[in-house]
C-alpha cells in the first residue's frame, strides 16, 4: 500500500505538525489526525497482529468498529492499554506499542503460528490440552493470549462523573441526529446530543450531501450554530455504551487532551437513536490482508485527513455506495477499479468497472498486491476497499429489549416493535439515504421542521459467505474466526447463534463483532438451511465499546471506595499512638503499642488494674413510647417487659427463621424509654428491623425509634480498679454497689457534662460504660485516661477486648455463631419453654431443624497437645466412621490474659453434653487434639464482676 | 440504576431502598397452632410473578415502609403507596 498525504484538503491543520512513536519509530502527523490516519499517511502497513494466528494486520475501519489495530498508549505518567487507534486523536509525544506483539507488529516472533493454523481450529484448546491436565498448559497459553498489556505499576488518572437529566438524548450527530436535535430543541425540549466522533457531523464529514439546497458542510456549520443558539448540549467523542434500568443511559466521553475519560449518567425522558450503521467486510479468501479496508473508512481518511490510501485502488462492493468512493479516489489521483457485485451497476465515467463480479481471493503476504475475480481475472492493486453492506447500530434499542426484524431488501436487522421512550432514526433504522431518513423524521418525532435532501437510492445484492468456499475467509478479524470455524461449529452441532459465538468466539473480542457478526450468522443460516432471521442475533449487552475502569470508578477509589466511620475520639487515639483498623465499618484502635505484642499486654493490664476502651460504635437505638415494652417483648427472644427502670438485661434478637441475628444489652431508662444496644456492625440492620416490625404490627404513634449510635460516644472502663478510676476522674454518681449494682444504669455527670453510666461487662471484670454526647467525649476521655494511668492502667484496643471476652466465653455474633445457630445452641433455652408472648422467630424454634439433637453448640476448647493456639477454622473430627467427618469448627482462639494458656471457642456437634471429651481437629493438613470444656475459661463463677 | 418513588420523599435511587417482601405475606400467629407447612410458606415461598408484583419496600433514609407495584419484566415501578391510612 502506498498511502500518502495529499498536499491540500481535509480537516487537518498543516501548520500544526506533531510527532509520536509507534513501536519505537517516529510517526509524523498534523493536528486533526487520529493515530490511525497519521499511521496510514506514514505508509506503514502492518500495524498489529491477529489474536490467534498472529497474522499481520492493517487498519480496517476509521471509527469504533475497528477490529484490527489497538495499541498501548503511554503519555507521560498516564498509561492506557489497548486503545483503538481509529478513535484516539494524535498528540505530540505519545508513545504507542502495538498490542500484544514482540518485538513489534512488523516482525512479531509468533507470526509462525499462522503456518500451523490448519491444526488449531475452534475448540482446539478444549480438545487438545485435556490430557493429562489443562493446568500444565494453561500458563503458556495464557501468556500468549490476551490483547494489550496492563502495567500494574501505573494507574490511570481519576475520571469525572456527571449526572444529567434532559428531555431528549440524541445519540449520533450525523445529519439525521443533527436534524432531530434541531427539531426537538426547536420544540422547546432540553436536548443532549452525543456523538462518538471527534466532532459532530457524522457522514457529512466525508460524504457528499446536499441538504436544504446547500452543500453538506455548509448545512452542518449552520445547524451547529443553530443548536448552540437553542442551548443544545453537544458531547463530542462520547459513546453511549449502555442502556440501563429506568432509561439510564451511560456514556463515556474521551477528551482531546488526554485527560481521563468522563462518565455521563444521563436520564432522558426520550432517547433518539441516530447512531448510523457500520460497513461490513466482504467474504473472500485472504480478506484480512493489510491494505484491505472498509470503503467508507477509506473515504473518511481521504476526505477528513487527506490521506489517499493507495495509488492503485480496487473497490469491491455489493451495494450502491461503492460508486462515490471510486469517484473520490479517482479524483484524488489514484488508479481505480470498481468491482460491483450488482449485475446492473451503472458504469462510471473514467473508472474501470466490473459489474456483476466479485472477488475470489486477495493476493499478498504482508500486504495486498492484487485480487482474483470469480471469472479468473487478476487485477494488481496496492489497496482494496470493500463494502459488504451496512449493519445498523441498534445496540441501545436491543438493550432496551426491542425486537429486531430482518429486512430482506436492505439486508439488515432493523428495529421491529416500538420501545417506549426510544425512537430509532436514520441509518440505525435502515434509512441509508438522507432523503429517506429526513422524510421519516416528522412521523418518528411527531414534529415538523425536517430538512430535505435530493432523492437518491440505495440498493444492495447479497454477498454472504458461502459454505464450502475454498481458501481462508475471515469472518471475525479480531478473534481470527474463519468460515471454516463456523462450518466446524455447524458440523459439531453448535447451531444456535449463542453456541456459535461461544464455540468459535465469533464476536467476542474487544470490538464485539461490529463488523463480523452478521456475516457469521448468515453463513450459519446457509449451513443449516435456515433463513438469517431464524438464526437470529446474540443478545446485545453493554458496553458497546470498552470503557476504562477509571471512568466507571470515578472518585470511588482508595479510601473513598468504602469510607470508614470515624470515632469522635480518633484524634486522642492517634495521639496515643494507636494502630487503627477497620472493624464493622468503623476505624478503631487495634492496640496502642508498637506491635501485636501490645495486645496481650493490654489485656493483662486490664485484668490487673484497669483498661479504657472506646466502645462508641456499639449500636444505641432508643425505643420510646407507651407500647415500647410490649414491642420489645416481640423483638427479643427474652422477656424484657419485666425489666425494672434503671435495669439492664442481656438478650438475643432472632430472625424469623430463629437464627440468632444479634445479641446485646437492653437498657430500660424509664417506664417508656429503652436503649437497644446491638453489635457495631448490626446497628443499621437492627434499626431497620425494629422499624419494619413497628410499622408492621404496632400502633405507629405509640412507639418512636431513634438511632442514637452516631451522636453518642461510649467509653468503657473495665478492671478491678474501674470504680476507682471513675471516682478519680471526678465523675459525680452514686457508685456504691448497693445503689448501683451490676446490670443497672444510672445518670451521672462529669463537670457540666451529663453522662449515662451502665454497669454491664463484656470482659468479666467490673465494668462501667459511660455514654456521652459525642462532641463532649474528648474531655471525658482525658479525665479517665489520666485517672487510669495513675492507677497503673490505660487505654486498650479492640483486640485486647477480644481476648478478655473470649476467655470468658462471651460470644460475638457472626464469629462464634453462624447462619444456622439457634439460641439453644448458645446455651439459652429458657424463653422457648417459658415465654408466653409472641416474638420474632418463635414458631421456627419448633421446626425439625431447630430441634435436632445433633446440633452444633458453643463450647470451649483447651489444647491437649503442645501446638499452642488452635487455628480458627480448624474442624473437629468424628473418626468413628469409614472416613473422617466434620463435627464443627473453631470460631475464636487467642492466648489467655487471666487464664493461663490458650483459649478457644468452637461450635461442636452435641457440644453441650460433651464437656471433658478429647477430640481431634484438622486444619490445613495438620491434626491437633483438644478437650471440650465449658465456654468460660476464666472466673466461671463471675466473682470479678463485683470485685 | 432504578429510580423508586417513596410516598413521603419522592423519587430516589434504588440503593436508598430495602426490599421488604411480598405485599400480603401475612404472618401466621399462634406458635404451636401454626402448621409447619403454613409457617414454611410464610418464611420461604415467594410469589415471584412474571409481570406485576405487589411488594413492600422500606426507604432506608426516612425509615418508612410502603407498598409498590413493579413489573418484573419491564422493571417499571409505579410510585409507592403508604401502608397506613390517614397519613400523607
Amino acid at each position: 500500500m502506498t498511502a500518502r498525504r495529499l498536499p491540500s484538503g481535509g480537516e487537518i491543520d498543516r501548520a500544526r505538525p506533531l510527532r509520536f512513536t509507534f513501536d519505537g519509530k517516529v510517526v509524523e502527523g498534523f493536528a486533526g489526525d487520529t493515530l490511525a490516519s497519521a499511521l496510514l499517511a506514514s505508509g506503514r502497513q502492518v500495524l498489529g497482529r491477529s489474536f490467534k494466528y498472529r497474522r499481520p494486520r492493517g487498519l480496517f475501519g476509521a471509527g469504533v468498529e475497528e477490529p484490527n489495530i489497538c495499541a498501548d498508549v503511554t503519555e507521560g505518567a498516564a498509561f492506557r492499554p489497548n486503545q483503538r487507534v481509529t478513535t484516539e486523536p494524535a498528540r505530540d509525544g505519545l508513545v504507542l506499542r502495538s498490542a500484544s506483539t514482540a518485538p513489534d507488529a512488523e516482525r512479531d516472533r509468533t507470526g509462525f503460528i499462522d503456518l500451523f493454523s490448519r491444526f488449531i481450529p475452534s475448540g482446539f484448546y478444549y480438545k487438545t490440552f485435556m490430557f493429562p491436565d489443562w493446568h500444565l498448559f494453561e500458563p503458556q497459553i495464557r501468556a500468549m493470549a490476551g490483547l494489550g498489556r496492563v502495567d500494574p505499576g501505573k494507574t490511570g488518572p481519576v475520571g469525572d462523573q456527571v449526572n444529567h437529566f434532559c428531555d431528549a438524548l440524541v445519540i449520533g450527530a450525523g445529519p439525521v441526529g443533527l436534524a432531530a436535535a434541531r427539531m426537538l430543541a426547536g420544540a422547546g425540549k432540553s436536548v443532549v446530543l452525543a456523538d462518538d466522533g471527534s466532532r459532530p457531523g457524522g457522514s457529512l464529514l466525508y460524504r457528499q450531501a446536499e441538504i436544504d439546497g446547500k452543500p453538506g458542510a455548509d448545512w452542518l456549520a449552520e445547524t451547529l450554530a443553530q443548536l448552540a443558539g437553542l442551548g443544545v448540549t453537544i458531547l463530542p467523542r462520547t459513546t453511549a455504551f449502555g442502556l440501563y434500568d429506568h432509561g439510564l443511559v451511560a456514556l463515556n466521553q474521551r477528551h482531546e487532551d488526554g485527560r481521563a475519560d468522563t462518565l455521563w449518567r444521563v436520564r432522558p425522558e426520550w432517547i433518539v437513536l441516530a447512531a448510523g450503521a457500520i460497513e461490513r467486510p466482504l467474504p473472500f479468501s485472504m480478506n484480512d490482508l493489510p491494505g484491505i479496508m472498509s470503503a467508507q473508512a477509506g473515504l473518511s481518511y481521504l476526505r477528513r485527513q487527506a490521506v489517499l490510501p493507495g495509488a492503485n485502488i480496487v473497490i469491491a462492493a455489493n451495494n450502491s455506495t461503492g460508486a462515490e468512493v471510486a469517484q473520490a479516489m479517482a479524483a484524488a489521483g489514484a488508479r481505480v477499479t470498481l468491482i460491483d457485485r450488482r449485475p446492473d451497476a451503472t458504469p462510471l465515467p473514467g473508472i474501470a468497472c466490473h459489474a456483476g463480479r466479485s472477488i475470489d481471493s486477495a493476493l499478498g503476504r504482508k500486504a495486498v498486491h492484487g485480487v482474483v475475480l470469480d471469472d479468473g481475472t487478476e487485477i494488481t492493486c496496492d489497496c482494496l476497499l470493500v463494502s459488504g453492506g451496512f449493519t445498523p447500530t441498534i445496540h441501545l434499542y436491543a438493550q432496551a429489549k426491542g425486537r429486531l426484524a430482518w429486512d430482506e431488501t436492505r439486508l439488515a436487522f432493523l428495529p421491529g416493535d416500538p420501545v417506549p421512550g426510544l425512537t430509532v432514526i436514520g441509518g440505525a433504522a435502515g434509512q441509508f439515504t438522507l432523503h429517506e431518513a429526513f422524510a421519516a423524521l416528522p412521523a418518528a418525532l411527531g414534529l415538523e421542521g425536517a430538512p430535505s435532501a435530493v432523492p437518491s437510492s440505495y440498493d444492495i445484492t447479497p454477498a454472504w459467505p458461502e459454505p464450502g468456499c475454498k481458501g481462508r475467509i475471515w469472518i471475525d478479524y479480531q478473534h481470527d474466526v474463519t468460515a471454516k470455524d463456523v462450518e466446524l461449529a455447524a458440523r459439531e452441532n453448535f447451531l444456535s447463534v449463542e453456541h456459535l459465538k461461544r464455540y468459535t468466539t465469533l464476536g467476542m473480542a474487544t470490538d464485539q463483532g461490529k463488523t463480523s457478526n452478521l456475516n457469521g450468522l448468515a453463513l450459519m443460516a446457509r449451513l443449516t438451511g435456515r433463513e438469517i432471521p431464524e438464526v437470529g442475533t446474540t443478545t446485545y449487552r453493554p458496553p458497546f465499546t470498552p470503557v476504562p475502569y477509571t471512568s466507571l470508578a470515578g472518585l470511588r477509589g482508595g479510601e473513598r471506595m468504602n469510607p470508614v466511620r470515624r470515632l469522635a475520639l480518633e484524634g486522642r487515639h492517634r495521639a496515643l499512638g494507636a494502630a487503627l483498623g477497620e472493624y464493622g465499618g468503623w476505624l478503631r484502635p487495634i492496640h496502642y503499642g508498637q506491635n501485636d505484642a501490645a495486645i496481650l499486654a493490654e489485656a493483662k493490664m486490664a485484668r490487673a488494674t484497669v483498661g479504657l476502651f472506646d466502645a462508641s460504635p456499639l449500636g444505641k437505638i432508643e425505643v420510646i413510647g407507651p407500647d415500647a415494652a410490649e414491642f420489645l417483648d416481640f423483638i427479643y427472644y427474652n422477656t424484657v417487659s419485666t425489666l425494672k427502670p434503671g435495669g439492664c438485661r442481656y438478650g438475643f434478637i432472632l430472625s424469623e427463621s430463629a437464627v440468632v441475628y444479634d445479641d446485646g444489652v437492653l437498657v430500660r431508662l424509664d417506664e417508656h424509654r429503652f436503649v437497644v444496644s446491638c453489635s457495631s456492625s448490626h446497628a443499621a440492620g437492627v434499626h431497620a428491623m425494629l422499624e419494619e416490625w413497628r410499622q408492621d404490627r404496632f400502633p405507629a404513634k405509640r412507639i418512636f425509634i431513634h438511632n442514637a449510635t452516631a451522636e453518642t460516644a461510649t467509653i468503657t472502663v473495665t478492671g478491678p480498679q474501674a470504680r476507682a478510676v471513675i471516682r478519680a476522674a471526678g465523675i459525680t454518681a452514686d457508685l456504691d454497689d448497693a445503689a448501683f449494682p451490676h446490670m443497672t444504669t444510672r445518670p451521672g455527670c462529669h463537670g457540666d457534662t451529663p453522662l449515662r453510666l451502665t454497669r454491664v461487662s463484656f470482659t468479666g471484670d467490673r465494668s462501667y460504660e459511660l455514654s456521652v454526647r459525642q462532641d463532649l467525649a474528648p474531655g471525658l476521655w482525658d479525665a479517665l485516661d489520666g485517672a487510669a494511668r495513675t492507677l497503673g492502667g490505660g487505654p486498650i484496643g479492640i483486640e485486647a477486648v477480644m481476648i478478655l471476652r473470649a476467655e470468658k466465653g462471651y460470644i460475638v455474633i457472626g464469629k462464634d455463631s453462624d447462619g444456622m445457630t439457634r439460641p439453644m445452641d448458645l446455651g439459652l433455652s429458657g424463653p422457648l419453654r417459658s415465654k408466653k408472648a409472641e416474638f420474632i422467630g418463635k414458631r421456627s424454634l419448633l421446626q425439625e431443624e431447630a430441634q435436632r439433637p445433633d446440633r452444633n453448640q458453643l463450647v470451649g476448647l483447651q489444647p491437649e497437645d503442645s501446638g499452642g493456639l488452635l487455628p480458627v477454622g480448624a474442624h473437629g473430627l468424628d473418626l468413628t466412621g469409614n472416613a473422617p467427618r466434620s463435627i464443627g469448627y473453631v470460631t475464636s482462639s487467642c492466648p489467655g490474659a487471666g487464664h493461663d494458656g490458650p483459649v478457644a471457642l468452637a461450635l461442636i456437634e452435641r457440644g453441650a453434653s460433651r464437656h471433658g471429651e478429647v477430640i481431634e481437629l484438622h486444619h490445613l493438613g495438620k491434626r491437633r487434639r483438644a478437650r471440650i470444656t465449658a465456654p468460660c475459661a476464666f472466673d466461671p463463677k463471675g466473682d470479678r464482676l463485683n470485685a | 440504576m432504578q429510580i423508586f418513588s417513596c410516598p413521603f420523599c419522592g423519587s430516589r435511587p434504588e440503593y436508598e431502598f430495602h426490599f421488604g417482601g411480598d405485599l400480603g405475606n401475612h404472618r401466621p400467629e399462634g406458635f404451636e397452632a401454626v402448621p409447619d407447612r403454613e409457617w414454611a410458606d410464610y418464611l420461604y415461598f415467594r410469589n415471584n410473578p412474571k409481570g406485576t408484583a405487589r411488594e413492600v419496600w422500606m426507604h432506608l433514609t426516612c425509615g418508612e415502609m410502603f407498598s409498590m407495584t413493579r413489573d418484573t419484566v419491564t422493571m417499571a415501578a409505579a410510585p409507592g403507596e403508604t401502608l397506613t391510612e390517614g397519613q400523607p
